[in-house]
């Protein structure tokens, strides 16, 4: 499957007063047409930003600082800032965290969405109505013919979500970023607007990212998974490889920090420590203090993604060449 | 565990209510003609926490858990109803010095809570000047760094200020204060909520570490059903103001009763991957200000009736048990046996 998007050693910086903080370094995935690709991680990770430098949309002084964006091949990360907002809400649909702040609370839900129908389809107004009241429905809004006419504000905030993803589809976009898109809802509706949300993109093959620290929704959406750690990708993988074998020590960690739903534990497992500060990332690979199996070796050198069975994890138990091998983490 | 019948609860809610008057100025209102509006954020909750153990509130945004623990220290006054804790009623004047030494809170934002110009020795030490526990200074500096080491932290973090923690520091840092007075009650308001899920296990850990070792009262509250199950011991679920389903945690998860503590469950995601779909409960909580007539939960409800729609049910043992109370006509009259996950949708044909 030719990938739609191609990340390759992207590299993003933040110039400080005195030092230079990376904050994502090197990291590099695909997403092809019609998949979805969990990014997951703690806050800091870099998931966000990730998802921020694919759209162009980094805030200053954070800059690309390597590496490259490709969308369908041509290169987007070095694009001026006319092209880029094309290629924005045409190309690239985004989805936020917070539904108030992606909508103006000044026109009318359908007016938000003829303007964007409009911009990018280039149609007329009459017919760019008509899109958006039957966005609207397909996204499950009761009464879309009346509701177009209706502000932000007298909609719940599982319905403004609804009205979110409309937005970001109407375009029909070929790559769809969601940040967050279930974190400010309640379970009950969350469930709703993951199982809306893969719908739609199914039906247009459309490309998704799908940034969230929820293991749940990742689970149950996504095809594969990114898991991030300071900035890095420290594995990636098909979704069922990295929640029931992952071979990072830290996705280990991760998964098994989880509170299970079926069951009482005593005591849930905890990965030592804290995921260390953009100014304080030690040398070799960024889990090695915190991690069990750490060697001489994890110390010193940056450990790139390496083949580990199913999936990819940057971590020196994987290298044939290690004088420790992955057997030592198979049973923790 | 003690005996929640033989001996004095913890603490106790007697048809605990807070009525909040959202309504516009009095002006508007008269010029347009608008009716008072009164938000009913808790309507009538009574639960009872046996010494030592832990009872959990869960519900989705909105369905006033966060308002009862308010009202439980006294935060809120109540509308309606009171607060026993150890026995003495605390809504009736203001708690003694003495109550308030013996309950502590302990919040979601560990960002918000701590202030950010004080030392954390000085956070720390601050219920233990106010309730005038250690007079000493370098018994209090003792005590300090005790509480520090006991949280998990290093007795020289306590020179540092908040802004030097991460989240889950920072919420050490909540629980190590709240401690300094030595209480005996815990109210915990999402405390994990805001913190990342491997943080979230140590804070959990820690918890139900110094709980066994201090033993500790916790009223627990959340909006996520699998930290519950960890630490509770019973839970509480809430729908628009009042509980629908009170049980011992392992029961409640093993056999929910109501539907919605079933649809709740049936919503979260499935980490297992075993494939199952997942149900999602229609249509969203009703506004509080106007809560549907009848059982709350009926619009969403797929075993509603005419009676459901007119007649609140009351918090009552469910058949064959006399743990777990349920507050559903449809469990009470033996209807809740076709309860498979079937969508709200088919209900309403």
């Amino acid at each position: 499957m030719a990938a739609l998007l191609e990340v390759r050693d992207l590299r993003v910086e933040f110039p400080m007063r005195r030092s230079v903080l990376t904050a994502l370094d090197g990291v590099s995935f695909d997403i092809a047409a019609g998949e979805v690709l969990g990014v997951v991680g703690e806050s800091g990770a870099g998931k966000s930003m990730t998802g921020a430098a694919i759209i162009g949309l980094l805030e200053p002084p954070g800059r690309i600082a390597g590496g490259e964006i490709r969308l369908d091949g041509l290169r987007i990360d070095n694009l001026p800032y006319d092209q880029m907002r094309r290629i924005r809400g045409r190309e690239i649909g985004t989805i936020f965290q917070d539904p108030l702040t992606t909508l103006d609370p000044l026109y009318t839900v359908g007016r938000q969405l003829m303007e964007t129908i409009r911009t990018h389809l280039g149609i007329s107004a009459a017919e760019a109505r008509m899109r958006a009241i039957g966005w609207l429905e397909r996204v499950g809004i009761p009464g879309a013919a009346q509701r177009v006419d209706s502000y932000p504000h007298e909609f719940s905030g599982g319905m403004r979500q609804r009205v979110v993803i409309a937005l970001a589809l109407c375009a029909e976009p070929r790559l769809v970023i969601a940040d967050e898109p279930t974190t400010a809802l309640d379970v009950s509706i969350q469930a709703q607007i993951i199982a809306l949300l893969k719908q739609l993109t199914r039906e247009k093959g459309t490309a998704v990212m799908l940034v969230t620290h929820d293991m749940g929704v990742i689970a149950e959406t996504a095809d594969r998974v990114a898991v991030m750690y300071a900035g890095r990708v420290a594995e990636i993988g098909p979704v069922r490889e990295v929640v029931k074998q992952p071979k990072h020590p830290y996705t280990v960690g991760l998964m098994a920090s989880i509170p299970p739903l079926d069951r009482r534990v005593e005591r849930l497992a905890q990965i030592e420590g804290a995921m260390p500060r953009l100014s304080a990332i030690p040398p070799g690979c960024a889990f090695n203090p915190r991690c069990p199996h750490a060697f001489g070796r994890c110390r010193i050198e940056r450990p790139e993604l390496l083949d580990a069975g199913a999936t990819r994890a940057a971590c020196w138990l994987y290298d044939p060449r290690s004088e420790r091998r992955a057997e030592a983490i198979r049973h923790a | 565990m003690p005996d929640a019948s033989a001996t004095v609860p913890m603490v106790e809610a007697e048809d605990l209510a807070k009525h909040f008057d959202v309504s516009r100025p009095w002006l508007q209102r008269l010029f347009s003609g608008e009716p008072r509006r009164i938000l009913r954020a808790v309507d009538g909750v009574s639960f009872a926490i046996a010494k030592g153990t832990t009872l959990s509130l869960v519900g989705e945004s909105g369905c006033g858990k966060s308002t009862v623990a308010r009202l439980v220290v006294g935060l809120y006054r109540p509308t309606r109803g009171r607060v026993l804790f150890d026995g003495q009623n605390l809504a009736k004047a203001r708690a003694s010095s003495e109550q308030r030494r013996r309950m502590q809170m302990i919040f979601q934002d560990p960002y918000a809570s701590l202030d950010p110009r004080w030392r954390v020795r000085d956070i720390i030490a601050e219920p233990i000047r106010a309730f005038g526990l250690i007079a000493d200074g370098a018994a209090l500096r003792a005590r300090v760094a005790d509480l520090l080491t006991q949280v998990g932290l290093s007795p020289l973090d306590g020179e540092k200020y908040p802004h030097e923690f991460s989240g889950g520091q920072r919420q050490r840092i909540s629980i190590a204060r709240a401690l300094s007075s030595n209480p005996e009650f815990l109210v915990c308001d999402e405390p994990t909520s805001a913190l990342d899920v491997s943080v979230q296990a140590q804070i959990l850990n820690l918890m139900k570490a110094l709980q066994r070792d201090l033993g500790l009262t916790y009223l627990f509250i959340s909006h996520n059903l699998a930290v519950v199950r960890q630490i509770s011991d019973r839970i509480g679920v809430m729908y628009l103001g009042r509980i629908v389903e009170l049980a011992p945690a392992e029961t409640l998860f093993t056999t929910p009763r109501h539907p919605y503590t079933r649809a709740l469950m049936e919503a979260i995601p499935d980490l297992e991957m075993t494939g199952r779909q997942r149900m999602p409960v229609g249509g969203e909580v009703p506004s509080p200000i106007s809560p549907p007539p009848g059982c709350p939960f009926h619009p969403r409800c797929p075993l509603a009736n005419d009676r459901c729609r007119a007649e609140g049910p009351a918090l009552v043992p469910a058949r064959g048990t006399e743990e777990t109370l349920v507050a559903c006509h449809a469990v009470e009259e033996g209807r809740d046996g076709r309860l498979s996950p079937a969508s709200p949708a088919t209900a309403e044909a």
